[in-house]
């Protein structure tokens, strides 16, 4: 159980006579028509993050103009264009690709002990087909004032007087990025595996970008389809979705739905792929049940295909649809928990070091239980009939979301960050803020379950004077939790430009990404490593536990 | 309107309500325990198993079939039954009783409409029930989707263009409830509110028989026509106190010159403000868009009430 290649570089940085990825290679054209994972990976970074500024941007617009009923800074017609923006932006541009796209694309290859992604060209077309599809939505919405909600339900998208059309082609646009970016790591991890790698012997996180990989394949086509219809619909009146034509718009949320309801999962696996390595290094123990959390993965992944209906319990599909739907939606529910009960019994007799990404991971099983639980809350027809479009499913899903799969991108940015930028970040600085996102979290979003049960309708410009002292409350959370993101993105420069040099396995971690140096040379690795036994070999056997390894 | 009546759940209005609620406080429970466990045993390994020493190791414990079972089929059989319970109040609210009263609901940007078929009444933004009988609804769209919601009788439902859905609901207290549009159909989506007036069995006859509009021997005109511009959700679109909404407000308008579109000017009289209501985009005023309905239902003596009320307004 060990790695028979191993590159000690106690030092960090490149190692004698080969530049690391940063270094090899300077000015603006070395970067755009980079065929480096690892550069790719950067500059997604790097553009997510942008776009994660600017959707953050627009909430704390819409969480000022909810501090009083009525008008508070913005119109009615700014303010459905604010959380349309918000939602487009931070859905398209930020979440789906951040993980999978940043951190998958720059360790993927190095956790396989690969020189690159199986397409490199491939991969830098994602990129900028990513870039210009970002660029095309962002205009279209800011200069057309598209209103629809990031969901274009017709016939509203259909009516809407605004640039919807050059808005969904920029979405149409971004889906090519999202399959390129799939099709690379399948390729990838089906072909590029190291001697001695199988696949149960994979780190979990690819296990899970695998999982997401399939859906991202195979569910994307299906809203490049959608939308596309929905532009024929309104450039000519074909009618698939106007019932004045024999089409029916409830047409339009199961095609939506059964992309969108996926895209969850590909939003949320790659995060509990790196909730597993988090675990499973900072406990320093070999993750419990395996195959259980590799398998659930793709457990999730399938079921994930055949719940989209939940969606759409109100919206007058038939009661045995909403039933079939409800119990698939249940079902989905058992991976979910395989994995948590099995990060739980990892810690168990574990020996825990509370470093920044840790307390992510921890904030994560926090954060993650409430979203899953309220899912469960919601998948009851009876209860999702009282607080479907209310707050209730606006907190579920930032609960997921936010509280799932950001917190765990951040854990996952801390944890590797030594090796990506061959610095450290501020440790002590990284746990304040840290608490001070953890409690703006909850602070802001806890509140508006309440807000749902009483019944307060999402998308609300206005709202009943009784439901303001929950409002203002919640919006003074989102102050704290900015505040939070603020910090971390400047103290992230800092470390970029500034920090103290990173060793070239900072935490005693076991996977073949720590055996180079930090950050990597080019090609990443001078001989291809060879593996012998599983990813985590942080454990010693029972017999062995009080002899040191 | 008591939307908020209870800490984390509206007042319990209907004879659906009572049975929703149980398997909210069911699931609730279950997830403060399973919430409780997670985090209390995540809690306590890091405690528990903190590294002490730099160099400790762990014992390499790989996997228990017989624990993975129990943590999987334990959820399921919870989760089996939480799929029972809210399937069976999800589908006692989905077929009406026979006999129940019935009424036509009509969604439009951006106010309700009810239309009593047997009673021959058309009630603008309020839909008046009586208590203790089953009421059904049947409910379409004019124009994009909208969706009906009391949360005091936790009944929801979208309101689809050219397809009719319905839903059902037994009042069991009298009162007013707020109705919300919980499908979102732009610019004043969150003004999109209507009333449920639920009456006795006498008070609701009394109202039927009045043809829907209630006493209004005791009412002036304009006291009259500010009940037609509630009613009608006049003030979805248009403020009486200066505000900038849809459409202009109104107050203080009667007798000055209004600029319309196009560049030509109209005062504010009798016959613009009658045009204005029967006729709504004959003449629009500058800066606005024509998107206002017409309201054919309307009585001469009523838009006699209705401009009345906006003479009455004051700047």
């Amino acid at each position: 159980m060990s790695i028979a290649t191993q590159i000690i570089d106690r030092h960090g940085g490149a190692d004698h006579g080969h530049k690391s990825y940063l270094e090899d290679g300077s000015g603006l054209r070395s970067w755009i028509f980079t065929l480096d994972h690892k550069r790719i990976g950067i500059m997604y970074l790097a553009s997510a993050m942008a776009a994660f500024l600017l959707g953050g941007l627009l909430a704390m617009i819409i969480r000022i103009e909810l501090l009083t009923p009525g008008p508070t800074i913005i119109s009615a017609d700014r303010y459905n264009q604010a959380f349309t923006l918000h939602g487009a932006i931070m859905i398209f541009l930020f979440i789906i690709p951040v993980i999978p796209a940043a951190l998958g694309n720059f360790f993927l290859p190095l956790q396989l002990g690969a020189k690159d992604v199986a397409f490199p060209r491939l991969n830098l077309a994602s990129y900028w087909i990513y870039v210009i599809g970002a660029i095309f939505a962002v205009v279209s919405m800011v200069m057309g004032s598209v209103d629809t909600g990031w969901t274009f339900y017709t016939p509203y998208s259909v009516d809407s007087n605004t640039a919807v059309i050059p808005m969904v082609t920029g979405a149409f646009i971004l889906g090519f990025s999202s399959i390129f970016t799939g099709v690379n790591f399948v390729v990838t991890i089906h072909k590029m595996r190291p001697a001695g790698m199988g696949w149960f012997s994979m780190p979990l996180f690819l296990w899970a970008l695998y999982a997401t990989s399939i859906v991202q394949i195979l569910a994307t086509p299906v809203l490049g389809i959608t939308l596309l219809l929905l532009a024929v619909e309104r450039l000519v009146g074909i009618g698939i979705f106007d019932p004045l034509m024999g089409g029916d718009p409830v047409l339009f949320q199961h095609f939506f739905w059964f992309y969108s309801h996926p895209a969850v999962y590909i939003m949320i696996l790659p995060a509990m792929g790196i909730i597993s390595e988090v675990i499973a290094c900072f406990s320093r123990k070999n993750i419990f049940g395996y195959r259980f959390v590799a398998l659930s993965s793709i457990g999730i992944a399938v079921i994930g295909f055949l719940v989209w209906g939940h969606h759409m319990f109100v919206s007058g599909q038939s009661e045995l649809a909403g039933t079939i739907f409800s119990a698939l939606t249940f079902l989905v529910a058992i991976p979910s928990a395989i994995k948590v009960f099995n990060w739980i019994a990892t810690m168990y007799r574990g020996s825990i070091e509370l470093k920044t990404p840790m307390i992510y991971a921890l904030m994560f099983l926090f954060l993650f239980s409430i979203g899953g639980l309220t899912g469960v809350y919601l998948g009851a027809l009876a209860l999702n009939v009282h607080v479907h479009d209310t707050y209730f499913v606006v907190a579920h899903f930032h609960y997921v979301i936010v509280g799932g799969t950001v917190i765990a991108f951040i854990g996952g940015l801390h944890y590797w960050w030594p090796k990506m930028s061959g610095r450290m970040y501020p440790e002590r600085l990284a746990q304040v803020v840290a608490l001070m996102i953890f409690v703006g979290f909850n602070w802001t979003f806890f509140p508006q379950f309440i807000l749902g049960t009483q019944g307060m309708p999402r998308r609300y410009y206005n709202y009943l004077p009784e439901f303001a002292p929950l409002h203002q409350f919640s919006s003074a959370g989102a102050f704290v939790m900015g505040a939070g993101f603020g910090l971390m993105i400047a103290y992230f420069i800092w470390s970029w430009l500034r920090g103290p040099r990173a060793p070239q396995n900072p935490w005693g971690a076991t996977t073949l990404e720590w055996t180079t140096s930090s950050p990597p040379i080019m090609h990443n690795f001078h001989k291809t490593p060879m593996v012998s036994g599983g990813a985590y070999h942080y454990s010693v056997h029972p017999s062995e536990a009080t002899v040191r390894r | 309107m008591d939307a908020a009546a209870g800490p984390f759940l509206p007042s319990q209005a209907s004879t659906l309500a009572p049975a929703v609620d149980a398997v909210h406080y069911f699931v609730l429970g279950i997830s403060i325990f399973f919430f409780l466990l997670i985090v209390g045993l995540m809690l306590t390994f890091v405690i528990r198993y903190r590294r002490r020493r730099a160099e400790a190791t762990t014992p390499d414990l790989t996997h228990n079939h017989a624990l993975e079972i129990f943590w999987s089929v334990t959820p399921l059989l919870i989760l089996a039954a939480i799929f029972t319970m809210g399937f069976n109040a999800y589908m006692a609210g989905r077929v009406a009783p026979d006999g129940a009263l019935e009424v036509y609901v009509t969604g439009r940007q951006w106010s309700w409409s009810f239309s009593y078929p047997r009673e021959g009444i058309v009630s603008p933004g309020e839909l008046v029930v009586p208590v203790g009988r089953p009421v059904k609804l049947v409910m379409a769209s004019e124009d994009v989707i909208h969706s009906f919601f009391v949360p005091a009788f936790r009944v929801k439902q979208d309101v689809l263009p050219n397809r009719y859905t319905t839903l059902w609901f037994e009042a069991t207290m009298e009162g007013e409830f707020v109705i919300f549009c919980t499908e979102y159909c732009g610019t004043s989506h969150s003004d999109m509110i209507g009333t449920v007036i639920v009456k006795s069995e006498e008070e609701y006859r009394a109202w039927v028989e009045s043809g829907g509009v209630g006493d209004i021997s005791q009412l002036s005109m304009a006291e009259y026509g500010a009940l037609l511009f509630r009613q009608n959700a006049c003030n979805a679109c248009h403020a009486v106190d200066g505000t900038r909404l849809v459409g202009p407000p109104l107050n203080g308008i009667f007798g000055h010159r209004q600029p319309l579109t196009g560049g030509d000017a109209v005062t504010v009289d009798e016959e613009y403000l009658r045009e204005s209501i029967v006729n709504p985009n004959a003449k629009v005023v500058d800066g606005y868009s024509a998107s206002m309905p017409a309201f054919p239902h309307l009585k001469p003596e009523q838009v006699g009430a209705l401009i009345e009320y906006i003479k009455s307004l004051e700047q």
